[in-house]
């Protein structure tokens, strides 16, 4: 069943790791809000490391699972039913290779019913749709092909900053006159109004709690209770602190260092990489046994989750300025966890960026892994293993075998850029190093 | 505490040296035919106990303190490694003490290249591995490589000698020749005229410098001797991956143990990987193009604009102003030519982004900013402080240095045959190439690659690479449109530079 399902995933792509966009089954092209999408199959290869635990631990019943996965501008509902209505025999088609699917029944119900919210979800900029992606590149190049004729034939002297006034007037104008036309921005959902309002009342509510013994006792007594909640704080990090070293240090599965992987798994990840300057990303692997790993990692994706938002609402995610979309994924009642993600570069870059830029991230997030090279204070260590940390990675990481991106040969540097060209051209009033700096980047 | 590197007898001698004052250099490239034979040749130059006496050995650098009037180098192909009957393990995939993956598949990748390592080095369209000279396909792949290194007039003989005494136990199917320097020998000038040989990192051999610390979060070009050498501490104070055998494969204990696995023979400690690429240069096409684009100056701005460097001195065209970088001087020359970082250029207005030499070494650190501040460091360390767009977006460049020693050709047609010396193939040579060279989206630039080294295809599909951007103050780049191709592969290796020991042991 899986070696036909891959067979016929495979027909969905012009090229191997590329997903033709018009395909007959899912003509992922046709649907203007989706950034992203892939079908991964989530078989996992590295179930065999639990058994280092012992028997309970193991998990060879592990179900196979079909993951379509896409990323998309406004509510994910909207876009699931609109694949139900236009690609509705295609998918059929795909999911009849799934456990209990009716090919007959109601499919958009049959999707809802099997969609898995992921725990923390990274988009690179919130609000930033497919189409202003488009439209924008297509600004770029309207404007960098008016500025080349305009410039040809013409003397322009440095640190004119008349002329650099004018060709900013003259680039205006020639967009008025020719387009390209762009859309206005959709204004930002109401939910997302109400979330913000709620974080901040959050927020308030905290700070107010934070402060309320200073508020209704004296000096002496809120001290008191300062420190009496201080130590309940120390002490409860005190007995988790224990209890994470004495995992780092005894976990069975830090008793060798992680495997690399085979040269067959390799090769079949790299057929996959690098048809175009983003590549896609899907791993998977189980937790350690035993409620804490779980719930630590619990606790820490959810604060991830709330906290990505907020401080880095576009642009970055740590020091990480190549990752498109992400999102971190509980399986099994938390036996198990996905990661899936849309960078920009090689894989050897985007390892790099882990290892160098973000170890602890990756530590936190991932540490209570199988496997997962060994951590100190789940901060330290870990992905700063290079090579034990990107042999454990590629060990987990699974073919993608359909992918799709809207938007080929675009980078978050260049949609990012195209954005301020546009903005520049919204803007009346620029000093003169920013007129500079705009020209300079069309 | 890193260990300081003390066995130069065990180091073949190019580690240290480009064997400068030797004009003359021919690359031989060998078919072990009898294994025995070739076996005893090994044992021979490496001085192997009860071995035959040859007029010649292999040079390892201790013996740089001396006056040498000829070098030999020897380096090994996977395939040639197995013919000489290393234990299978070292080949074998899944485990950590063995060859790494790509060095037994080599520079072109598996068969028909269905891993994609040619589409990352750019080997493809006219550069593709199926065009190459040698190398690439398996009937065309050398098992082993033989630099000779001579002073002028001396090369001829000691050539034929060599080649006389290879005879019985390999055949050599293709013998590389190189061209000597064209004018005053301390200047070794590429084919297109430039000053080559610039910039090279400083091996920390007496492992003064500990690599993590707060030094590292500005440029430096002191490099931790496991880089290079394997077997010792690398820029992440880790031992590289590398071929370790049980002691009971080594009898005769020929090998030392790994410092970082006492229990373990250590094959790779004082070797490394030789990545060896032969780059023909269209040199009237290069000039022809640059004069075309560039009329008021004979093409010299535009020529040095894409290198980075002047034509006539090799000076960087970025003002020297950081006389203190570290691994950078004493030499005054060397301040002249290198004691600088692209922090002082910000906008690319004096070296542009797309320069060879600011694609090849970024000279970035670890953390944009530097040392500055403790608050902004935190804030920098965890991505809240952003400083323009182009702030943090290339890797830290020292875990991506390599030795460059390569030489020029210059015959029917001309080149340089790249050579390049690392411990980590992967991260050092091929995240280069990938990263930085080959790149069309390096350092927020768009359209171009190398415009030395580009192969102009377009990537994806339709998205153009063929041009080649100058900033310029006034505003709008200088973009120079259909850069043609100015340099192809015309063949490739990936080989193992052996310690002596190690030598030895190949030729038990």
């Amino acid at each position: 069943m899986e070696a036909d399902l891959r067979k016929l995933l495979l027909t969905m792509n012009h090229c191997p790791g590329a997903a033709n966009p018009s395909n007959p089954l899912v003509p992922f092209g046709a649907f203007d809000t989706l950034h992203f999408a892939r079908f991964v199959i989530l078989d996992d290869a590295t179930l065999g490391d639990l058994s280092v635990f012992g028997p309970d631990a193991e998990f060879p019943d592990a179900p196979i699972y079909l993951a379509f996965l896409g990323d998309c501008d406004g509510p994910a509902d909207l876009l699931l039913a609109d694949f139900a209505d236009r690609a509705g025999d295609g998918l059929r088609k795909i999911f009849a290779y799934c456990v209990g699917f009716d090919p007959h029944g109601d499919l958009l119900h049959w999707m809802r019913r099997h969609s898995v919210k992921p725990a923390v979800s990274y988009v690179n900029c919130i609000g930033r749709t497919v189409r202003q992606i488009r439209e924008e590149e297509e600004l770029h190049e309207a404007l960098a092909n008016y500025l080349a004729s305009y410039l040809a034939g013409r003397q322009v002297p440095d640190q004119a900053k008349v002329e650099r006034r004018e060709i900013h007037s003259a680039l205006i104008r020639a967009f008025g006159e020719i387009g390209p036309r762009l859309t206005p921005p959709a204004p930002t959902p109401l939910g997302w109004h109400i979330r913000r309002l709620l974080y901040i009342l959050a927020a308030a509510a905290a700070v107010l709690v934070v402060a309320l013994p200073v508020l209704v006792l004296s000096a002496g007594a809120a001290l008191l209770v300062y420190c009496a909640v201080l130590f309940m704080i120390g002490a409860a990090a005190a007995v988790f602190l224990l209890h994470l070293r004495r995992q780092e240090t005894t976990a069975p599965d830090l008793q060798s260092p992680p495997k690399p992987p085979s040269d067959d798994h390799l090769l079949a990840l790299g057929t996959l990489q690098d048809h175009d300057v983003t590549n896609q990303y899907t791993a998977l692997g189980s937790f350690r046994p035993g409620s804490f790993p779980r719930w630590t990692t619990t606790v820490i994706w959810w604060l991830v989750n709330v906290a990505t938002p907020i401080l880095y609402p576009c642009g970055n995610l740590g020091r990480i300025k190549t990752i498109h979309f992400a999102r971190w994924v509980f399986l099994d009642g938390k036996r198990r966890g996905m990661f899936a993600s849309n960078y920009d570069g090689s894989a050897e870059g985007y390892m790099d960026d882990f290892v160098n830029k973000v170890s602890f991230g990756l530590n936190l997030t991932f540490g209570q892994g199988v496997g997962f090279p060994r951590t100190r204070f789940l901060l330290f260590e870990g992905a700063e293993l290079e090579q034990d940390f990107k042999n454990t990675q590629r060990r987990h990481t699974l073919p993608t075998e359909v992918w799709y991106k809207a938007y080929p040969g675009l980078t978050l540097v260049d949609i990012a850029r195209n954005t301020r060209i546009r903005q520049g051209l919204e803007r009346e009033t620029m000093t003169d190093s920013e007129i500079r700096q705009w020209l300079s980047e069309i | 505490m890193a260990q300081p590197v003390s066995e130069h007898q065990d180091i073949q001698a190019i580690m240290r040296s480009g064997f400068g004052r030797l004009d003359e250099a021919a690359f031989l490239l060998l078919r072990i035919t009898d294994v025995d034979r070739a076996k005893s040749w090994l044992a021979a130059i490496a001085e192997a106990p009860g071995a035959g006496r040859l007029p010649y050995r292999v040079t390892h650098a201790a013996d740089l303190g001396s006056h040498q009037t000829r070098a030999l180098q020897v380096a090994f192909t996977a395939p040639g490694l197995k013919k000489l009957r290393l234990p299978d393990m070292l080949f074998r995939d899944g485990t950590t003490h063995a060859f790494p993956r790509e060095f037994r598949f080599g520079m072109a990748g598996e068969g028909l290249d269905p891993e994609g390592r040619s589409r990352r080095l750019g080997d493809v369209g006219a550069n593709a591995p199926s065009n190459w000279e040698w190398g690439g396909a398996e009937a065309k792949t050398p098992d082993a490589l033989v630099m000779l290194y001579a002073e002028a007039g001396g090369l001829s003989d000691f050539q034929q000698m060599v080649m006389a005494d290879l005879a019985p136990g390999c055949d050599v199917f293709r013998a590389l020749d190189t061209a000597p320097p064209s004018d005053n020998a301390k200047q070794r000038r590429e084919p297109f005229g430039f000053v080559d040989g610039i910039g090279q990192p400083e091996i920390d051999w007496q492992a003064n410098r500990t690599p993590g610390t707060l030094g590292d979060l500005e440029y430096g070009n002191l490099i931790a001797p496991g880089e290079f050498l394997l077997g010792y501490e690398n820029e992440y104070g880790l031992y590289t991956e590398r071929p370790l055998l049980d002691p009971g494969q080594d009898p005769s204990n020929i090998l030392s143990p790994a410092p970082d696995d006492p229990g373990r023979r250590d094959l790779a400690r004082n070797g490394c990987y030789i990545v060896f690429r032969d780059l023909e240069q269209d040199v009237a096409g290069f000039w022809d193009f640059v004069r075309r684009n560039s009329p008021d100056d004979e093409g010299v701005s535009l020529a040095e604009a894409m290198v980075g460097r002047r034509l006539a001195t090799g000076d960087p065209l970025i003002t020297v102003t950081q006389a203190d970088i570290r691994g950078i001087g004493p030499d005054a020359e060397d301040i002249r030519q290198n004691g600088f970082t692209y922090e002082a250029d910000p906008e690319g207005l004096s070296c542009p982004f797309g320069a060879h030499i600011r694609r090849s070494n970024p000279r970035s650190a670890d953390l944009p900013g530097g040392r500055q501040g403790l608050v902004s460091r935190l804030l920098r360390t965890l991505g809240l402080q952003q400083r323009g767009a182009r702030d943090d977006l290339i890797s830290s460049s020292r875990f991506h240095r390599v030795i460059r020693r390569g030489r020029r050709y210059d015959g029917v047609s001309r080149g340089i045959r790249f050579i390049c010396l690392n411990a980590n193939i992967a991260r050092q040579f091929e995240f280069i190439q990938n990263a930085w060279i080959v790149n069309a989206k390096f350092n927020a630039m768009d359209h171009e690659a190398d415009p030395l080294l580009g192969n102009r295809l377009p990537f994806p599909a339709d998205h153009f690479t063929d041009s080649f951007s100058l900033p310029q103050a006034i505003g709008p780049n200088r973009r120079v449109a259909g850069l043609p191709q100015f340099v192809t592969v015309r063949g490739g290796g990936y080989f193992f530079l052996p310690s002596l020991r190690a030598l030895r042991f190949f030729a038990r």
